[in-house]
């Protein structure tokens, strides 16, 4: 089994055998991995799609090197080889710039209970999204 | 903190969302003994810290009705004033004292004036722009965010040894976030990151504030 960890998802999926590097997933494993989507357009989140290298050097028999794909969108990328674990990061160039009248990026977090809630859901009221820690 | 202004103006279209930078365990006591009625989310992993480029606690960010940003992230009524604390006695001079309590007074005052009067708020107009970090920083900071996220991954395995050089490339990448560092950093009984460690990193800011004063208008 190899782990791919995204923002909160942790997905666990069958190793590829035969493979020395990249991470080669199908638009199955990805979709689930990360939430993006491969489509021929190029790969996909929300209304936004970025081309895949034109040269196709990171697809194969069917499957995208995802580390590859990840690294070409400038996005952090780190792989732990003991533990068969990748860590595909958000990046800077998703991020907005946060400005006042931008609008807040979208999260969605467990409470103690593990009910999850999602930032988005309190649209109607003003919002004060504030942080604070026991440390 | 927060409870008080939400239950005041919780009939004013006003909610809080409080985001732990903490472990589930660690957060419990405290959320469980105040017991706030707006929702309060457990982020181990500094998701929202990420994404709001936020280094530090409290720190927070005015959000309108339809989503947009009215404040940039920003320190929430607090202040530099612990760095004169008596570090035998952990005392506080009572002028610093005084300055604490006006700080978070005006922080919580504003807020309430927002809303009220809504982008009438000369609090709302904080329309000064968020500096671009130079890409380089930038990119490191996203690094360092990726060593956190598997450092606290390899934790929860209870692999503390490879986790512990994952929390020290990401601080070492992103040496602004205090967020990182006291939350990888040894704690003591009372469950703070606050010993010689912590002073010492905080004396090493010099002139640099821990808490970045704000501008309210």
């Amino acid at each position: 089994m190899l782990t791919v960890i995204h923002e909160q998802r942790e997905t666990a999926l069958p190793a590829i055998e035969g493979i020395e590097e990249g991470l080669w997933l199908d638009p199955q494993a990805i979709e689930r991995a990360t939430g993006w989507s491969w489509k021929p357009q190029g790969m996909c989140q929300a209304d936004t799609c970025i081309p895949l290298p034109r040269d196709g050097h990171l697809v194969r028999d069917g499957r995208l090197d995802l580390s590859g794909m990840w690294a070409y969108m400038g996005l952090p990328v780190l792989h732990d080889e003991a533990r068969k674990t990748w860590v595909l990061g958000s990046g800077a160039t998703q991020r907005s710039q946060l400005a006042p009248g931008t609008p807040a990026p979208d999260f969605e977090l467990p409470d103690l209970s593990g009910q999850m809630h999602r930032l988005s859901e309190l649209r109607g009221r003003k919002v004060l999204l504030t942080t604070w820690a026991s440390w | 903190m927060w409870q008080v202004l939400f239950e005041s103006l919780k009939d004013k279209g006003f909610v809080v969302m409080a985001v732990a930078l903490d472990e589930p365990e660690s957060a419990r006591s405290w959320i469980e003994s105040a017991a706030p009625a707006y929702p309060c989310v457990i982020d181990r992993n500094h998701h929202v810290a990420d994404l709001y480029k936020l280094v530090n606690v409290p720190q927070a960010v005015w959000i309108d009705e339809s989503g947009l940003i009215v404040r940039s992230p920003e320190t929430a009524g607090a202040t530099d004033g612990f760095r004169q604390m008596d570090r035998q006695k952990f005392t506080l001079p009572e002028k610093v004292m005084a300055e604490r309590q006006a700080v978070k007074t005006q922080y919580l005052d504003a807020v309430s004036d927002w809303v009220h009067r809504g982008p009438q708020s000369i609090h709302a107009l904080n329309a000064k722009r968020i500096q671009n970090q130079p890409s380089e920083a930038s990119n490191n900071v996203a690094q360092a965010h990726a060593h956190f996220r598997l450092a606290q991954y390899l934790r929860q395995l209870g692999r503390d040894g490879e986790a512990q050089i994952h929390f020290d490339e990401a601080c070492r990448l992103h040496p602004d976030s205090w967020a990182m560092w006291r939350q990888a950093a040894p704690k003591d009984a009372r469950g703070l990151a606050t010993g010689e460690a912590f002073w010492k990193r905080v004396d090493a800011l010099g002139d640099r504030p821990y808490y970045a004063p704000i501008d309210l208008g």
